[in-house]
């Protein structure tokens, strides 16, 4: 009992100590305070159970299409990927159409020549299934110079490239004697947030993040806040992004357009679980091999437990 | 090996032709099948199997990656996702080798403290335990490089920071850095370079897993109690006692592992990884693996460059020395209640570090490092030699294993007398 309320009064004091600090934290954070704050969605190739759902992925794969692919590649994908298991799953024909007017820059022709004769333009062949989802520009530079300055990445791998942080920093609470609490309950939440991400088996920090930054585009940057040629964007380290909103911007108010919203967000969850696919394209054969291992070792598990007691049983140790 | 007599006797004339010429039957029958092992060992002992386990997993698997990847500036991010991507059962083996290495690191953390709470380091086993300490860091040294391998923004930003400790040195610091490099800077050389020595280095920790595994059989295990054994009724064959043991614990962490290898493959790993090492961007925060941690916290906390990495390397070297600051006969801190408490106290200093070691270098994460490295040495270098000197004495002490698996003087069960004499 007594330890009990020991562990009581010392929560209650973490909590109490600890709240001193963390608001002085908050106040300092500012008002966007929630909306820069990544939420985790559910997926569908989320958990021990999950797979990619073919119909979003082709969604997906359409609004990259006709928007991302403006400006990105996707220099690690070839188009036939787009046919093969565990993917969108187009078929041949949809794909043959898909690609029809997709251009690559040509090998050299019969007279070694890769650029044309007349006005030093790139000499360029149709696309194959073979061919890699290459980046709109020449080169990086550009690439750079038709976006002031900024470098489209590719986004072959940007789901597995961003997450969210487990636990915010605060490594300046208002008040020293502050510090230990904070820093407690910041080694808690840090320890709680882990077991969360263990149970759910958590890997869509990416796909979460990059749904959050399409549908976090401000109309206007708040007053006072300065973004230049930039875009204000919540939930961007920084805020200033040199991507203006592409799939449009979240309406607030008495008059948003609320289908446009609706829209806004069903677009970017289709993408963000595209760009999921492209980063772990085995996802699906992933998962189902793990759960039969796992079955197959858990059972494995029972049985060398059994041997192991039966060899012991009758030995003191 | 051992000190125990051989009883291998060859069964038939091939057998008794190879043993007079080369006995290696003999050598697994006496090492790993009668070996007499302290019938009171716990499932902390385990950790052995489970590491030779993991070392084999490391092996077969970066074997067969090496015949993949490229160890090309410009090509080694690609070849890596090429493997993920296009190899067959590439993104297993991958997964298999890159969450291998944390899980070769959680049984290595056990497994020292295991050998540090029993006691294990003391005479007559200090050369075990500092060939022991020679594999951790080759673990350290294989791990890092092994990291740096992939080629992303953490893979280079960990070896710039890495290798730029060597620059701490005083009058050849520059040198040595620049000869680690190859280059004026991490680059194509110091890519090619690691690779090359990403494959040495686990070689050569066979060998020392050899000469470990020798060791330890020339004196024998220790043991939960930190007894000596006496009698062989303190003992068990090591074979199917053991061995049994042994793999069902291995199986078990198999479990844990594949969970990570088929659902959490990426978690332990930073996502800045997945982005291609660019020589003029920074990442926000440069973290090492895990497993690094609470040393990076520790050359962190200290506000000079060569005092950082003087106790980076210090906070390593204190345990290595361990045998000579604890001179203490009781082994067991099971015996030992005040060592206990300062041993759960370091415990829980090193995981806090850990965390703080994932903190930017700012605010009060420095004063809590600092704090925290500072019991570090004070535990290991004051605590630990003054509690050497008081703490000698424990009337609780049972004579022997025997009596401490009975409880009291007495004969043991009839079956276990006949595993312990019966081969």
């Amino acid at each position: 009992m007594s330890v009990k309320n020991t562990l009581a009064s010392f929560a209650v004091a973490l909590t109490v100590f600890g709240g001193i600090g963390m608001a002085g934290a908050a106040e300092k954070a500012g008002e966007h305070h929630d909306k820069s704050h990544v939420e985790r969605q559910n997926w569908s190739f989320s958990g021990l159970l999950g797979s990619y759902d073919k119909a979003q992925l082709k969604r997906g794969f359409a609004v990259y299409n006709e928007v991302c692919s403006a400006c990105h590649g996707m220099n690690l994908l070839s188009w036939r990927n787009l046919m093969e298991e565990g993917g969108p799953e187009f078929t041949k024909d949809e794909l043959k159409a898909l690609i029809a007017e997709k251009e690559v820059p040509a090998e050299p022709n019969e007279e070694g020549l890769t650029h044309s004769d007349e006005d030093g333009s790139r000499l360029m062949r149709a696309a194959l299934f073979t061919d890699r989802m290459l980046s709109p520009y020449a080169n990086k530079k550009a690439a750079m110079a038709a976006n002031a300055g900024a470098l489209p990445p590719d986004l072959s791998v940007i789901a597995k490239a961003r997450g969210i942080p487990h636990v915010a920093d605060n490594s300046e609470p208002s008040a020293w004697y502050a510090a230990p609490f904070v820093g407690l309950m910041e080694y808690g939440s840090w320890i709680v947030s882990v077991a969360k991400d263990v149970t759910t088996q958590y890997q869509e920090g990416g796909a979460d993040y990059i749904y959050a930054l399409l549908t976090s585009y401000a109309e206007e940057a708040p007053a006072g806040v300065d973004v230049g040629d930039r875009s204000f964007n919540y939930v961007f380290p920084g805020n200033a992004i040199s991507m203006a909103a592409p799939l449009g911007t979240l309406e607030t108010g008495a008059e948003a357009d609320k289908e446009a919203n609706k829209e806004l967000h069903a677009k970017s969850r289709d993408v963000a679980a595209y760009l999921m696919w492209a980063s772990e394209p085995h996802l699906n054969a992933r998962k189902s091999l793990g759960l039969k291992v796992l079955i197959y070792l858990i059972i494995l598990s029972g049985l060398m437990y059994a041997v192991k007691r039966t060899i012991w049983a009758g030995v003191k140790h | 090996m051992g000190h125990h007599e051989s009883n291998y006797e060859p069964k038939w004339g091939i057998a008794k032709w190879f043993d007079e010429r080369l006995p290696v039957a003999r050598m697994v029958s006496d090492q790993f099948i009668v070996f007499p092992t302290p019938r009171n060992l716990n499932y902390w002992w385990t950790m052995g199997m489970v590491l030779f386990f993991f070392l084999i997993i490391q092996l077969i698997t970066g074997i067969i990656l090496a015949m993949h990847y490229i160890p090309h500036a410009d090509m080694a991010f690609n070849s890596v996702e090429h493997i993920m991507r296009d190899v067959n059962w590439g993104w297993l083996l991958r997964n298999m080798h890159s969450n291998g290495a944390s899980f070769f690191f959680i049984a290595v953390y056990i497994h020292i403290l295991r050998g540090i709470y029993y006691g294990s380091y003391k005479a007559p086993r200090e050369i075990l335990w500092l060939v022991g300490v020679v594999i951790y860091i080759m673990m350290m040294a294989a791990a890092f490089m092994g990291y740096v391998l992939p080629w992303g923004q953490m893979s280079f930003w960990g070896a710039t920071v890495i290798t730029n400790l060597f620059s701490a040195i005083p009058l050849v610091g520059d040198s040595i850095t620049q000869f680690l490099w190859g280059a004026y800077a991490v680059s194509q050389p110091t890519l090619n370079r690691f690779y090359s020595l990403h494959y040495l280095v686990p070689m050569l920790l066979v060998a020392f897993v050899f000469i470990h595994v020798w060791a330890l059989h020339v004196v024998g295990s220790n043991n939960p109690e930190g007894l000596s054994v006496k009698s062989s009724d303190d003992t068990l064959p090591f074979h199917p006692y053991f061995t049994m043991k042994d793999m069902y614990m291995s199986v078990v962490f198999l479990t844990i592992y594949a969970f990570f290898v088929f659902y959490m493959s990426n978690y332990m790993g930073h996502p800045d990884n997945f982005i291609r090492a660019n020589p003029v961007v920074t990442p926000a925060h440069i973290v090492p693996e895990w497993y690094f941690l609470p040393f990076y916290a520790v050359l962190r906390a200290i506000p000079d460059k060569l005092g950082g990495v003087i106790a980076m390397f210090g906070a390593i070297m204190v345990v290595a020395v361990l045998p000579w600051l604890d001179r203490n006969p009781i082994r067991s801190l099971r015996y030992r209640p005040k060592a206990r408490f300062f041993f759960w106290l370091f415990v829980i200093v090193a995981m806090l570090l850990g965390f703080l070691g994932a903190k930017p270098a700012e605010g009060w994460y420095v004063t809590a490092s600092r704090i925290l490295t500072a019991y570090w040495f004070i535990y290991f270098l004051v605590i630990v030699p003054l509690l050497s000197k008081m703490e000698t004495t424990n009337r609780r002490m049972p004579g022997s294993i025997t009596d401490a698996v009975l409880g009291h003087h007495g004969k043991i069960s009839e079956g276990a007398q006949t595993a312990s004499s019966g081969h």
